[in-house]
């Protein structure tokens, strides 16, 4: 579904990623991880659009999208949920959700959105309750499903998500990493980038570690959970301490 | 059959992308962990990060077995030994042994592959796995048992050695798959023959072979004399062990598991690509190992890829059985000789047996080749005239083959000694 061959990226002269190589297929949930400052964000608004790459090539379904504007992206069905969620905030969660659903005006589908709505309504039923409700006075779980709804309502085949679990309490990042399996079992396809990258695995199919802007792994989910190098940069155990006897 | 039929038959544009991937991935590893590697690519002025294709492959240094001789034992790992689950060492064909380790993962995937291998060979879970390969620092025996035990067979952990030993097992415990070298696998059907027992007694219905070349010739006798289906695998200790490579049911070439490893042939003079189906020298770069990865590990090993698609539906290349080893060359008065060579010649003649040996003397400055191959019983108790005229076609052809003459000797069946492990065909006495 998307393909990214020597992918380079940053901001001005800053170059952050170097030749980023990776592949996304249909109804696959792939999780990038990485420290802060590695280049997860940047690489997925560069894929967005948001940010232009310097160098490589990108297909999404086969169609190259390396110059394409972001409205253009999301049009041919790649949607980003952004890091820190940025919902509008003066504005109703359902207008938030329609607004969300703009493009499928430029479809056509317009007829759909009400329905579309209804999904979203569906898969969040806190939304549906707070349909009326300020997005700025959301919780900041609530807040997050609002942005996955909203990226939802524009029927991405693609949806990528940045840091969903930021600043949330544990049991809500449950529930998001429940609803984002929950959207790949019926039939999306996810790229997850996080920096909780046990959760990250704990729902992906495979996944990429991604360091000081290159990609220095790629392997199933549960392989990359089992790597010792994982373990120790990303999920927080000391093996060291562990292995004293 | 197919053990993991997503990745042996992806589509090739895929696997491109895959392999690309992982390569990017392998050599930051490699450029940040093993020191080895970085003087490497920083002397030839290779930075990973202008890695942008897999042709790009061709600008890398080369790895040789001497590189793991000098960073003998643990230079050229890419982990520390913590992570380190398993070490073997080369089985020492040629020279010191080498030095390989394993990680967790890269167990998983070496299990994995050999199961691959084995599915590809006809083994089910439903197979008793006999395995004669040793079960030591090589790493056949280990390689084949966790493959054959991930697949669910019921395996038989016997090792290699005590030929009668063997058959009584494969008697008893109704072994349906024998795995070993395949001139073990010959020595086992002669001594089945020897002892008197109905082959079709055994239960035996396949044959995975491997850890030395051997010819299409000798795989009919050991299918005939078996009466089991013999598939050729092939694997390395430097690049992981078995299940690099193995045959489908097909029987004509062994489909590479591309998908973890980057094979190229390469001219071990030039050291320049060959053309694409020629014969060459085959170099590995290894795409998902964490331990022990290597890049464009020269195998030494004689083989071509096979480009035409296989009707088993696997997608990955395929390569031609393996025809010998670079340095099993010899040079006979300045002609590039290959043992293979000659046992193709014999194995095409009829009234041969596949056990031979190439004695190469000097005398007086001259290199003079001996091939001693047996013949069956009839032929060696039969007048004389005959026995000449064998020895007259086998040299014959062998001097067409090889463009220098040879002389022939017969021998009485059983005059050549029988290895357990690897044959050991060509006896060098010149003192170069």
């Amino acid at each position: 579904m998307l393909r990214i061959r020597n992918l380079e990226s940053g901001y001005d002269r800053l170059k952050v990623l170097r030749h980023i190589s990776i592949h996304v297929s249909s109804g696959e949930i792939v999780t990038i991880i990485g420290a802060n400052g590695a280049g997860k964000t940047t690489l997925l608004k560069t894929i967005a659009g948001l940010i232009r790459a310097q160098a490589g090539e990108m297909l999404f379904e086969k169609q190259e999208i390396t110059r394409l504007s972001p409205e253009r992206i999301v049009f041919l069905g790649c949607s980003l949920v952004p890091e820190g969620r940025q919902v509008f905030a003066p504005m109703t969660v359902r207008e938030n959700l329609i607004l969300g659903g703009y493009v499928q005006y430029q479809r056509n589908k317009k007829n759909e959105v009400d329905a579309d709505l209804d999904r979203i309504f569906g898969l969040f039923p806190r939304l549906k309750e707070r349909e009326a409700q300020l997005a700025g006075t959301l919780s900041g779980g609530e807040q997050q499903m609002l942005a996955i709804g909203r990226a939802l309502m524009a029927r991405p085949k693609l949806i990528m998500m940045d840091e969903p679990s930021m600043g949330l309490a544990p049991l809500i990042v449950k529930d998001i990493f429940a609803t984002v399996r929950r959207l790949r079992d019926e039939g999306s396809t996810v790229l997850l980038v996080e920096q909780n990258a046990k959760a990250a695995l704990g729902i992906a199919d495979r996944g990429y570690v991604l360091e000081t802007g290159r990609i220095i792994l790629e392997e199933n989910a549960e392989d990359l959970l089992s790597n010792r190098d994982v373990q120790r940069a990303y999920l927080g155990r000391d093996l060291d301490t562990e292995t004293k006897i | 059959m197919f053990w993991e039929p997503e990745r042996e038959c992806m589509d090739r544009e895929e696997l491109k992308q895959l392999q690309l991937e992982q390569l990017q991935a392998t050599l930051s590893r490699v450029y940040m962990n093993v020191p080895f590697y970085r003087r490497k690519f920083d002397e030839m002025r290779v930075d990973p990060d202008e890695f942008r294709s897999l042709d790009d492959l061709r600008k890398l240094p080369f790895t040789t077995k001497n590189d793991l001789r000098d960073n003998y034992p643990y230079g050229l790992f890419a982990v520390p030994l913590r992570e380190v689950v398993r070490i073997h060492a080369s089985s020492g064909t040629t020279g010191m042994s080498t030095v390989v380790g394993y990680s967790k993962n890269d167990i998983k995937n070496w299990s994995n592959l050999v199961a691959r291998v084995l599915t590809a060979g006809g083994v089910t879970k439903d197979d008793v796995v006999q395995i004669a390969f040793g079960y030591s620092l090589f790493t056949g025996g280990f390689g084949l048992h966790y493959g054959a035990e991930r697949i669910g067979a019921s395996v038989i952990p016997i090792s290699s050695g005590n030929t009668a030993r063997q058959i009584k097992i494969m008697q008893d415990f109704r072994t349906t798959a024998l795995v070993c070298t395949p001139s073990y696998a010959l020595l086992i059907a002669d001594t089945i023959q020897e002892m008197g027992i109905d082959i079709n007694a055994l239960s035996l219905k396949y044959g995975l072979f491997g850890a030395e070349p051997w010819s299409e010739k000798m795989r009919q006798e050991i299918q005939d004399k078996l009466r089991i289906i013999a598939t050729d695998n092939y694997g390395l200790s430097e690049v992981m062990g078995p299940g690099v490579a193995g045959e489908c049911l097909q029987r004509n070439g062994l489909h590479i598991n591309e998908d973890h490893f980057l094979v190229e042939i390469i001219n071990p003079d030039t050291l320049e690509p060959v053309a694409p189906g020629e014969i060459g020298e085959l170099v590995i770069t290894t795409l998902t190992k964490e331990a022990f990865p290597v890049i464009r590990f020269r195998t030494r090993d004689l083989t071509r890829l096979m480009a035409e698609p296989c009707p088993c539906g696997r997608k990955t290349a395929k390569m031609l059985r393996v025809m010998g080893r670079t340095d099993d060359m010899l040079i006979i008065r300045g002609v590039n000789v290959f043992p293979s060579q000659i046992e193709n010649v014999l194995m095409s003649v009829e009234g041969t047996e596949p056990h031979y040996q190439i004695v190469v003397d000097r005398k007086s400055a001259l290199d003079e080749v001996t091939v001693m191959v047996e013949v069956s019983e009839s032929i060696f108790f039969d007048e004389m005239k005959k026995q000449a005229q064998l020895i007259e076609t086998i040299k014959k052809r062998l001097s067409s083959e090889l463009s220098i003459s040879v002389n022939v000797k017969l021998v009485e069946k059983k005059t050549i000694e029988r290895a357990e492990g690897k044959a050991k065909r060509v006896i060098d006495n010149r003192k170069l």
